[in-house]
């Protein structure tokens, strides 16, 4: 078995094989992987004998669940109205110019990949991003490099 | 038990009906129409595309009529000036994202949404063009079904489809908002997913998304090829449904003008797959004793039981995908469409001295998935393609316009001979049911001598329109070599619809059911509800179908596919005997296995 | 015209923070008959803290009265809203507050399941609140209350803030919103009887089974009882989260808030409305106005109009669930249509056709999402006009 087969065969334990389980074990595979591989839905669909385009329209609805390969860290900064008006713009672009990506791209290291997100609920406390589940508020473009900067050296 | 009922006005009209009606089916009752796109008759309600709105008294927002059900005292308006407009508007929405190119269009004049933009003369495109890009190129990896995103208006009925009826859910709906998409797993071209071809969503689908791949310039350049020697045969479910191609209701029953258009368009020889639905009974019956023997005889465990039937391309590759640990089940008998194909360029080649390879054979069938099948590499036992184009019944009557034949007007004529000869017992393949009444009719006098102790020959317990339908029938008084069948009570069980095929797999997987034998149609209805069949289709356009086909069954002086001479005559100078070895290598097939996901 | 207007008022009833109350109350009030705990929330004038403003008295009571054996409570704090953070904060802060609402609810509508929907952007609240609510299963067991708390994580998609849709999502399905009737409180989750409050209605409710319904009835007007905790953000010396008395006029709220410069306030987020100065002294926000799910976003007279509202079509074009002709195309449609008059390739009357499309898309569309995407279009549209266009 692939370490997916056995993550997937975990969750499944874990939270049963009822479709009311799909939402936690999609979240599962992605807390662990970043992202749902073609693999992984298959799966997925034959433990809870659904069709992998169930499984796959499904997952795609949210944005969180992602359906293309993604790095082993995901940033997302926040790009709806009041961290507009803080200047998000000036973050992405920082962001952008150190991991010498574009959004919704990957390092070639596999290891960041930078998208933006709807609000992410931090409106007065913008610019805000998220590294995987971490928040990181008030940000400016150099304390956000810090930040990224620091996350890749802490490992 | 009653039920409640719930009085009402619908344009100030007081009416009473049943508690749980919708205001749709309340408005229907006084012959208010109210239109839909979503709705379909087979389906859930979805209560998406919004069309249907109208006004409730007293509710801040419109009321989606196919969703919403009726209350005591309500007062609902279907023709209010803010019912009107947002009417119109949302048809100008889904043009706004829609690609018009009607004129080029499959669907021309049989698209749900450009009778509603026609008849609410949406002409002003004032909103601006969604149409994107990537949607432009259609989906033409299957050779049943193309898949036009530019022309999807996301009414989902092909998702409610393929997953309410057929179990499949090869079509889902992906991705959300702006983005939001029907869709396969991962988007994956449909013949590289568990689509089964079976091509009911075409049927469902209002506009030209989802349609057949059309053959009929195929056709035409066999027709004009001064070397080829083209014939064509006519599947039994395409003489009660062609009609409604052709402007007559349903129910019609259209034998003879088919033959006689047929002939008409420039086919050298009109032939019956009726004939070979009797070949393939006295196949697959001699085949059902023969398992029958050896599981209770000889108790050969590779044998499997339940038999099942094989005709139905869509069911076979269901079953490929889903359950291929059930292959050894299917029988192994080809579908008539496909025994046609191989007899016809050996054994009728022969006859009529033509060379197989200058033979073209053409099916007119209910079905897309035919068109999948007889592209199947198993499919050459002739050396060539045994049978080269697939028609849909809407394709031919197609091609009947296009060929100026007024068809109102023809006289009936008959088939050609030989493989013209048709029985009762091949018509009724058409219908759920009627395989298996068909190989009853024959297996049982093949065992006993008799004829089956039904009234009429006519076996009501696995006709009509249930789901799953069983039966049972006592074997007694056999004949001497089928002595170990004294007795036995035969057990079988008719599924149409593959959600309802997946039911009694499921129950044959786990060990649950005591079948013999069972037949299984891809699409409800059997073959007359076929993905190949007049649009539109619902319960009561497939009942009357089915009556045309019984009707016609009961008018045939040969009811019994045993007796067909033509069958009788193959065996006689060609075959040997059912599932003999020249069967073997013509009439008989096998099965893969195919990824589930 | 009259005018029942209040000051602006700081109010302290969520966030106080006194140990072991939360737990107090729950073990007081689940000795009192139902009947009575849902006639004091009626009483108080408690209307849903999200947005809708249904009465949530009348909720419990519709539910108790479904006699089926499986019910849920269901806590909805999937806070999406563009400039509504506040449950965020409300979790952090007093989870056992939230937790012993749904109890109560639980208890008095016959509940066995109560569940936290918390959305996936607030992944980061779930260890604290996890031990939180397994301290509390805790609690429960120990006082004999047949009841469990669990939580279910949301994978970003405002949408499923809507309550149907987030059942669908519980269930294992896209979020995409149901055809109503049924309502809720007949079949809701797994298509049982639910109650869903919002995380600070439920908050509201502990505190009412605690100080009584005269209390927090004195606070606010006939139709805004209470108080309401207010998410304020843009253009504001002062961002952050604030519980301020309902009914209050615009203008104090300005006053209070304000740079001095504020030339607009949105109203209830990206959903919600957007008023201008002049409008400052005669907007009531409450039931009877301008009702909010807590967002105040205020802008200056340094930002272009026209950006955000195309920021808040954008995110409606992204954030529809998609199933509805009038919501999914809808919003592309305005969208596409406010580019297109900015860049004069429709003349200024096309935003009148975009206006009657918005009341379309308010009657017409499936759920409140396509339904209140009018709000802003028309509010910003009419009063800054000249910023649209030019």
């Amino acid at each position: 078995m692939s370490t997916t087969e056995v993550l997937i065969s975990e969750l499944v334990e874990k939270h049963g094989r009822t479709r009311n389980s799909l939402m936690p074990i999609l979240q599962g595979i992605v807390q662990q992987e970043k992202f749902l591989s073609e693999d992984a839905m298959v799966s997925v669909a034959r433990e809870l004998n659904i069709s992998a385009a169930d499984v796959f329209g499904t997952a795609s609805f949210y944005t969180f669940l992602d359906t293309v390969p993604r790095g082993k860290n995901v940033i997302r900064v926040c790009k709806t109205i009041s961290c507009h008006m803080k200047n998000k713009d000036e973050i992405i672009r920082a962001l952008e110019n150190a991991l010498k990506i574009k959004v919704g791209e990957t390092t070639h290291d596999k290891e960041y990949t930078l998208l933006t997100a709807n609000c992410l609920g931090w409106c007065h406390k913008g610019p805000v991003m998220l590294i995987n589940d971490e928040v990181y508020p008030e940000l400016t473009p150099e304390s956000a490099l810090k930040i990224v900067n620091e996350h890749m050296h802490s490992k | 038990m009653s039920k409640y009922m719930v009085n009402l006005k619908i344009n100030n009209m007081p009416v009473s009906v049943e508690e749980g009606t919708t205001i749709l089916e309340a408005a229907r009752q006084l012959n208010f129409k109210i239109p839909t796109l979503c709705n379909h008759p087979d389906l859930t309600v979805a209560g998406n595309c919004r069309v249907c709105v109208v006004e409730v008294k007293g509710a801040r927002q419109l009321s989606a009529a196919c969703a919403t059900p009726v209350s005591e005292g309500m007062e609902v308006f279907t023709n209010s000036e803010q019912v009107r407009t947002s009417r119109k508007h949302i048809i100008e929405l889904l043009l706004s994202e829609h690609n018009s190119d009607c004129t080029k269009c499959q669907k021309n004049g049989s698209c749900e949404l450009q009778s509603l933009a026609f008849e609410y003369r949406v002409g002003d495109h004032v909103l601006m063009s969604l149409l994107k890009p990537e949607d432009l190129i259609p989906d033409i990896s299957s050779p049943s079904i193309v898949k036009d995103n530019s022309k999807c208006i996301h009414c989902q009925r092909c998702v409610r489809t393929c997953a309410e009826l057929q179990g499949v859910s090869a079509l889902g709906v992906a991705f959300k908002g702006n983005h939001q998409s029907i869709s396969t797993f991962l988007n994956k071209p449909l013949n590289e997913v568990v689509c089964t071809n079976c091509g009911q969503c075409i049927n469902r689908c209002p506009t030209g998304a989802l349609t057949e791949r059309n053959n009929i310039e195929d056709v035409w350049n066999a027709l004009y090829d001064p070397n080829k020697f083209v014939v064509v045969q006519t599947a039994p479910a395409v003489r009660i449904a062609l009609g409604e191609e052709l402007g007559l209701e349903p129910g019609h029953r259209v034998t003879g003008k088919m033959v006689a258009s047929l002939r008409k368009i420039g086919f050298n020889k009109v032939l019956d797959t009726d004939f070979s639905a009797d070949l393939t009974i006295m196949e697959e019956g001699f085949e059902l004793l023969n398992r029958l023997r050896k599981v209770l005889v000889e108790k050969d465990e590779t044998v499997k039981l339940p038999m099942m039937t094989s005709c139905s391309p869509g069911w076979i590759k269901f079953i490929e995908h889903i359950f291929p640990n059930l292959n050894d089940h299917l029988s192994t008998c080809k579908s008539p469409q496909q025994m046609f194909g191989a007899v016809a360029k050996t054994y009728y080649a022969d006859k009529v001295n033509v060379k197989a390879q200058d033979m073209v054979v053409v099916s007119i069938m209910p079905c897309t998935a035919k068109k999948f099948e007889c592209d199947r590499p198993e499919m050459r036992s002739s050396g060539f393609k045994d049978v080269d184009y697939v028609l849909t019944t809407r394709e031919l009557g197609l091609m009947i316009r296009q060929a100026g034949i007024d068809f109102a007007s023809l006289e009936p004529e008959g088939y050609d001979s030989i493989l013209g000869e048709s029985t009762g017992a091949a018509v009724i393949f058409g219908a759920t049911g009627g395989v298996m009444e068909a190989a009853l009719r024959t297996a049982y006098e093949v065992v006993t001598g008799r004829e089956v102790p039904f009234t009429n020959l006519d076996i009501k317990p696995v006709r009509g329109m249930e789901g799953v339908k069983e039966a049972s029938i006592k074997i007694k008084n056999v004949k001497p070599e089928f002595a170990h069948l004294e007795g036995v009570e035969l057990n079988v069980a008719v599924a149409h619809g593959l959600a309802n095929a997946r039911k009694v797999m499921e129950s044959v997987q786990n060990g649950t059911s005591n079948y013999h034998f069972i037949e299984i149609m891809a699409c409800p209805g059997g073959c007359l509800g076929g993905g190949g069949q007049p649009i539109p289709t619902s319960k009561e356009i497939r009942d009357k179908r089915a009556e045309a086909i019984y009707e016609e069954d009961l008018n045939m002086p040969i009811r019994k596919s045993h007796e067909n001479p033509d069958v009788v005559a193959i065996y006689e100078e060609f075959l040997g005997e059912p599932n003999g070895h020249k069967s073997h290598d013509l009439l008989h097939t096998h099965y893969k296995v195919r990824n589930r996901y | 015209m009259t005018m029942e207007t209040k000051k602006l008022k700081k109010v302290d009833i969520i966030f106080e923070n006194i140990p072991g109350l939360s737990y107090s109350i729950l073990e007081k009030t689940i000795k009192r008959n139902p009947d009575d705990i849902i006639l004091d929330l009626i009483d108080s004038g408690l209307k849903g803290r999200g947005g809708a403003g249904f009465p949530t008295g009348l909720k419990w009571k519709f539910t108790k009265n479904e006699d089926n054996p499986v019910k849920y409570v269901i806590c909805n704090a999937d806070e999406g809203e563009p400039g509504t953070f506040k449950d965020r904060e409300i979790i952090e802060r007093v989870p056992d507050k939230i937790l012993t609402g749904i109890a109560i609810c639980g208890y008095v509508i016959g509940a066995k399941e109560g569940y936290i929907y918390l959305r996936g952007e607030y992944n980061f609240l779930l260890k604290n609140l996890v031990k939180r609510v397994e301290e509390f299963n805790a609690f429960l067991k120990k006082i004999h209350l047949d009841f469990k708390v669990m939580i279910r994580s949301g994978s970003g998609a405002y949408v499923c803030g809507e309550e149907s849709a987030l059942f669908e999502s519980m269930e294992g399905y896209r979020g995409e919103p149901r055809n109503k009737p049924p309502y809720p409180t007949v079949a809701g989750y797994n298509w049982k009887p639910t109650v869903i409050n919002n995380v600070e209605t439920l908050v509201f409710a502990t505190m009412i089974c605690h100080m009584g319904p005269e209390k927090f009835k004195k606070l606010g007007t006939t139709d805004s009882r209470g108080s309401k905790v207010f998410s304020v953000s843009g253009d504001t010396p002062i961002p952050g989260i604030y519980e301020l008395e309902l009914g209050m006029p615009l203008h104090r709220f300005v006053e209070e808030f304000g740079d001095g410069d504020t030339k607009a306030v949105q109203i209830g987020g990206a959903s919600g409305f957007c008023v201008t100065r002049k409008k400052f002294n005669d907007t009531i926000i409450g039931f009877e106005g301008i009702p909010t799910g807590g967002s105040m976003m205020i802008f200056n007279s340094s930002r272009s109009m026209y950006n955000i509202l195309h920021d808040y079509l954008e995110f409606f074009c992204e954030e529809s669930c998609g199933q509805c002709t009038p919501c999914r195309i809808g919003c592309q449609q305005l969208l596409k249509g406010i580019e297109a008059v900015k860049r004069g390739e429709r003349p200024p009357s096309y935003l009148e056709e975009l206006k009657k499309l918005t009341a379309t898309m308010k009657i017409a569309s499936k759920c409140g999402l396509g339904q209140s995407v009018g709000n802003p279009f028309n509010s910003i549209v009419d009063n800054f006009r000249e910023e649209i266009i030019y």
